[in-house]
């Protein structure tokens, strides 16, 4: 018997559209030549790659120009937030704002940076997980050269309020970067529109392939190389260009962006169907995150009394895939960063279940979690001394 | 995941043996802590030396709730004395292996049964530390490391 299967962990990738698939076929297979090569052959696969990049730069609102290829969102980061640094420091500056609950591709960089002697405010995201536009404004100075906020949050789903702190930005003459990994495909992202100086987007977030994203940079904006070499992508990054990754990711955006009127409401409808559900059925039990603010596809719940992975576990064995912020899965001794931004406290972080839905979950795929869960998080109370207690602080 | 776990591991998580708590128990030991994201609760009733029955309730992940489980298999029936010999490596190996990030886990149930013993003594007016040992101290619970 082949065992049912229900992926709600989109947030950690998705699966692969059929039609980005196909588009990359060709360059896997006839069409293998190299960009820069100057006979026909290698030319019909920099065609590719200039189309493609003339989908994304449609898809997101911004010049082609500007749509630097990568070989994914943590090389965009380190690419973003690093030159913007080294720019920084030529004009004297050396101060960065960001946000407590940042990607590790982000937090980790700017802990490099700090131990160059960059000065980083993390600003707090209340319960809410919404970082505040007013903070970001307070925590400006003159000597303020990068203010880097992601644009939704890969835990807990919350939307940042970009257009407001890119309004800010742009007027206070000061460079912004955000992380739209999460949100690239899912919601409506406009880099010109939102006063957006860099932007970081992963193809493998929206059904295109792993190991491709872009880096969007203005138009302008002076940075400088994180890999040197040949001079593909404008000189600015240096490798020779996947082309079929490439290809892929474009195809992959523009579905995802065609359709993204008919998806979001329906995504948040089923959404917003688990979220009652699992509250409703749960006691003890919170949605971590802001209800409304929050990606289509975002559920992110803590159960109080239990330990997110050996949930996972036997989520597993009933053909659900999702994640926790636990200590355990994450591999360190200490929960997520994200739930403790929030103001969790470690043990109910540590009972957290993120689930991610995408375009294709169905009705009866959230039916079946509606009705594996609930057993599962009584089930593992049945045996914590933790629930013990809980109970009968009450 | 499966993978990431033995299916000793996955046995015993998935099946653990004696969970719950024993009403007339003469020794419960609790160790661990919330914060951490493992509590292990024993509950043990001896009589006449020999533990007659042992049951467990675990806060934590599939390696602490499956450590538990064999742990009370392991000392089921068992004196006292055998009982204060079992080791964590003879868990993990009991357990077919666990991941090294994992192995705190065997020394919570180690240390889990040792506390029930102690408390078991401490009951019958006895001092346990010279015969159970020293356990870990507030510090060490408080830092996640085991």
């Amino acid at each position: 018997m082949i065992q049912k299967m229900v992926y709600a962990d989109n947030a950690a990738t998705t699966k692969l559209a059929p039609e980005a698939l196909a588009a990359m076929m060709p360059y896997l297979t006839e069409e293998y030549g190299n960009p820069s090569s100057l006979y026909a052959f290698g030319q019909s696969a920099r065609e590719g790659v200039t189309a493609a990049r003339e989908t994304v730069a449609a898809c997101l609102g911004c010049l082609p120009a500007e749509v630097y290829f990568t070989s994914g969102g943590s090389e965009a980061d380190n690419w973003a937030i690093k030159m913007a640094a080294a720019a920084m420091k030529q004009k004297g500056k050396h101060h960065i704002i960001s946000t407590e609950f940042e990607h590790h591709a982000v937090l980790h960089t700017l802990d490099a940076l700090k131990k160059q002697g960059f000065e980083v405010t993390l600003l707090p995201v209340y319960d809410n997980g919404i970082v505040r536009v007013e903070d970001v404004a307070a925590a400006l100075r003159p000597e303020t050269g990068l203010v880097t906020v992601m644009f939704a949050n890969n835990e807990i789903g919350t939307v940042q309020p970009i257009a407001a702190i890119g309004a800010l930005c742009r007027d206070a003459g000061v460079l912004f970067h955000t992380d739209a990994v999460q949100a690239v495909g899912h919601i409506p992202v406009n880099f010109a529109e939102m006063n957006i100086d860099m932007l970081s987007l992963s193809a493998h977030k929206f059904h295109g392939p792993k190991g491709v994203g872009a880096l969007l940079c203005r138009r302008g904006v002076r940075f400088g190389n994180l890999i040197d070499g040949g001079a593909q992508e404008n000189r600015r990054r240096a490798g020779t260009e996947n082309t079929a990754g490439i290809v892929g990711m474009a195809t992959a955006l523009k579905l995802c962006c065609d359709r993204m009127e008919d998806t979001m409401p329906a995504v948040t409808q089923k959404r917003d169907r688990l979220i009652d559900g699992l509250l409703a059925a749960c006691v003890r039990s919170r949605l971590n995150g802001d209800r409304t603010a929050r990606l289509p596809g975002n559920v992110n719940i803590s159960f109080e009394g239990i330990e997110g992975e050996s949930l996972l576990l036997m989520l597993d064995m009933f053909g659900i895939c999702a994640s926790s912020g636990s200590a355990c899965t994450s591999g360190s001794l200490d929960p997520s960063h994200v739930l403790l931004s929030i103001g969790l406290e470690h043990a109910v972080a540590h009972g957290s279940l993120r689930l991610t839905i995408a375009e294709d979950t169905t009705n009866e795929d959230i039916d079946y979690i509606l009705e594996k869960v609930p057993p599962v998080v009584a089930r593992l109370r049945e045996m914590s001394p933790l629930w013990e207690h809980i109970i009968k602080a009450d | 995941m499966a993978a990431f776990y033995s299916e000793k591991v996955m046995d015993h998580f998935t099946n653990p043996r004696n969970v719950g708590e024993i009403e007339n128990a003469n020794g419960i030991g609790e160790i661990g802590n919330a914060k951490c994201g493992d509590i292990m609760k024993m509950y043990i009733r001896v009589e006449n030396g020999v533990i007659a029955d042992v049951k467990f309730k675990t806060f934590g992940c599939g390696s602490a709730i499956a450590t538990s489980s064999i742990a009370t298999e392991m000392i089921m029936g068992k004196t006292i004395e055998e009982a204060l010999q079992l080791s964590n490596k003879a868990v993990v190996e009991a357990l077919d292996g666990l991941p090294s990030h994992k192995i705190h886990c065997s020394v919570l149930a180690e240390q889990a049964i040792k506390a029930a013993i102690a408390d078991y003594y401490q009951r019958q007016g006895i001092d346990p530390e010279p015969i159970v040992g020293k356990l870990q101290s507030a510090e060490e619970i408080e830092a996640c490391h085991l």
